[in-house]
């Protein structure tokens, strides 16, 4: 029986030196069934609940299981020692089309479900979140113009995503502001028929490579306006004189991914370039996340999932006391929590991405999922590099980085504080219905 | 040329899952379990879409035998580049006693019927490992054969082909039509990118069944036991070459 295998394993070997064998628990194993798999209809809601995913999402997931396994993760050490910016891995995830999926068929693109974004984005962090969050940023900067953009708008910067690799990026925090949106001190003047735009962004997630970034800033000096009346989209090319972005900062982890700052030193944007009108910046920035925050969670739990495959192969192969570490209680429970975590906040995202292909508005679910997901993935990596052991804390071992590379997830796109805000505050806003 | 050409695809368990016997011996555990294209056969269907590339080849049909979920392995087929497929539905117990032979005289029908100038499969599959679908269904045919193939040059009218045997490489022309089957080093698949795997929801797959062919696929074997391989036992170390012939004196090998 094993012959079979083995002698059939070396073509495919060269193309996928690392088989990780995924828990029987997981649910996105895909299992033919027997039973057709009802189609989930993107009109309305499903006709009751389904844990199966379509075989059109199936193979949308194998698609991005194979990049994954057999691209990401034979350069992802690589990249995150030296920082390198994964342009050949972007380039084949571009020419496969798994990127820039959520662009309209209108305007060249494949027209993905939130769904089917979010299971590329799981199996593309699986490989790694560094290289995953540089292909995923462009979702978070095409989300602003996806929502509120005029055809023409749509037409030239969603356009050009789709006929080449380029990048885009959101550019909202300052220095002096993260959480707290609304404080943010960019500048935009109206001047004739432009916008002077002044300001400094900081913690850009693709800055050094953008073709084009979503600015907001403030068009209303008045301070006692109310931020959702005070900010104003725009859409500045990279191109644009005045436009400087920093350098590229060393982080913890996702080394891979280009942070930087930017400076805006007297842009000048067209006032064509205005999301929506003066004033809708807010509403825009905020909208944008319920259509990102299930990505990310999904993202996490790629990286989780990792941790537990790596931390449970390792578990039984290392012995100690005459038999493999995963005899030991204290070790299995600890995978079997990570079980646990990853089960749980795999259905959150898909919970929160599902009630946004709905047309519903997502906000509780998609926080509800950032959150859990971003602190099973810490637990889940921190968990991997106890089992591992002194192994673990050594860079010759894939986990250390991935405790590296979680802690962002309880960072970025709202902090796992800021989603606890936001679902506090539906919480309130049910009761008193 | 213009070629139309037939590429056999096999739905296999998958060759990263680890296999296991049914607690009653009656066969290999599928439910449940991984499934994907057998190897051999997305080369030959890599070759095949290469062919067309080339502008050697016209059309590709692609062909599974079995159940309903062979559907998705040809889907896999026209999402590399086949531009129809044909699935012939047999399923429960009589798929499972499914012979090389039945398969090939279907191959052998539907090159007839669908007026078919080449047909390409995987040398094996990978889990009866036969080898005997393309000999066979030339033979059926008439045509001639080209197996193990590791590189197809089409030439007016005939294919070169060279193939890999157990002394080497050996090169042979074969007169089209022919049956070719498909080794390891002929090429390497491609991804399906998403695009093609949308546009490959729209090429038709046509389902036929057996008897629409005028095939019989009832059971000609009957499984008497399915069994994993022995464990592998110890072995023994010995001082000198003098012990080790004692021992195997002794074992009563020498």
């Amino acid at each position: 029986m094993t012959s079979l295998i083995q002698v059939l394993k070396t073509p495919l070997a060269l193309r996928s030196a690392h088989i990780i064998k995924r828990s029987l628990a997981s649910t996105t194993n895909p299992t033919p069934s027997s039973t057709p798999t009802p189609q989930l209809d993107k009109q309305g809601p499903s006709t009751g609940y389904c844990f199966e995913l379509t075989p059109e999402q199936r193979e949308v997931q194998e698609l991005a299981r194979k990049f994954a396994r057999e691209e990401i993760i034979p350069v992802a050490a690589h990249h995150d020692r030296t920082g390198e910016y994964p342009w050949e891995l972007i380039k084949r995830a571009h020419s496969l089309g798994l990127m820039n999926g959520h662009i309209d068929a209108e305007f060249g693109g494949m027209g993905l479900s939130n769904f089917e974004g979010c299971l590329i984005a799981e199996e593309l962090s699986y490989g790694c979140t560094g290289i995953g969050t540089a292909i995923e940023a462009n979702g978070l900067g095409q989300s602003p113009v996806i929502l509120a953009g005029n055809k023409d708008q749509k037409k030239k910067y969603l356009g050009r995503m789709v006929e080449e690799p380029l990048m885009c990026a959101y550019g909202v925090t300052e220095p002096g502001a993260g959480s707290d949106v609304a404080n943010i001190k960019t500048k935009a003047e109206k001047k004739g028929d432009h916008y002077v735009l002044n300001g400094q962004k900081m913690w850009i997630t693709n800055g050094g490579h953008a073709n084009w970034y979503f600015v907001l800033a403030r068009t209303n000096p008045d301070p006692k306006a109310p931020a959702h009346k005070a900010l104003t989209g725009f859409i500045v090319d990279r191109d644009t004189p005045g436009v400087t972005p920093g350098r590229k900062e060393i982080n913890m982890g996702q080394r891979a991914s280009d942070t930087r700052g930017i400076t805006f030193e007297d842009v000048l944007v067209p006032k064509e370039n205005v999301l929506l009108g003066e004033g809708a910046g807010f509403k825009i920035a905020m909208g944008a996340f319920d259509q990102t925050r299930p990505p990310v969670a999904a993202g996490a739990v790629g990286l989780a999932q990792r941790a537990y495959d790596e931390a449970l192969k390792y578990s039984l192969e290392r012995k100690t006391f005459g038999v493999p570490i995963f005899k030991h209680q204290a070790v299995a429970f600890m995978l079997a929590d990570m079980a646990i975590g990853i089960e749980t906040s795999r259905l959150a995202w898909m919970r929160a991405s599902w009630e946004v292909d709905q047309g519903r508005r997502n906000t509780y679910y998609a926080s509800i999922a950032k959150a859990l997901a971003g602190d099973v993935a810490n637990k889940c990596a921190t968990d991997a590099v106890q089992i591992f052991g002194g192994n673990g804390f050594n860079s010759e071992y894939p986990v250390e980085k991935l405790m590296r590379d979680a802690k962002i997830y309880q960072i970025y796109e709202g902090t796992a504080q800021i989603q606890r805000v936001i679902i506090s505050r539906e919480l309130v806003s049910r009761f008193t219905e | 040329m213009s070629l139309r050409i037939l590429v056999g695809c096999k739905r296999v368990i998958d060759y990263a899952v680890k296999i296991r016997v049914k607690p009653d011996k009656s066969g290999v555990i599928t439910e449940g379990v991984k499934h994907s294209m057998n190897p051999f056969d997305e080369i030959a269907i890599e070759e095949a879409v290469r062919m067309k590339e080339k502008k050697i080849a016209k059309e590709i049909v692609a062909f599974s035998c079995g159940p309903t979920q062979c559907q998705e392995t040809l889907r896999t087929a026209l999402a590399m580049g086949a531009d129809r497929g044909i699935h012939v539905e047999v399923s429960g117990p009589e798929y499972e006693t499914l012979q090389p032979l039945h398969i090939s005289k279907m191959l052998a029908k539907l090159a007839k019927d669908e007026q078919i100038d080449l047909i390409i499969v995987g040398k094996q599959a990978i889990d009866d490992d036969c080898n005997q679908t393309a000999q066979m269904t030339a033979a059926l045919l008439g045509w001639p054969q080209a197996t193990s193939a590791s590189k197809i040059e089409a030439k007016d009218g005939s294919l070169q082909v060279v193939r890999e045997i157990d002394g080497g490489l050996e090169t042979i022309k074969v007169k089209l039509p022919s049956v070719v089957s498909a080794d390891l080093r002929l090429n390497e698949p491609r991804y399906a990118t998403l695009p093609n795997i949308m546009k490959a929801k729209k090429k038709p797959i046509k389902k036929l069944a057996p008897k629409d062919l005028g095939i019989d696929v009832s059971p000609r074997i009957q499984v008497v036991t399915v069994e994993e391989p022995p464990v592998r036992q110890a072995g023994a170390k010995v001082e000198n070459v003098d012990a080790v012939v004692e021992k195997l004196k002794a074992l009563g090998h020498a």
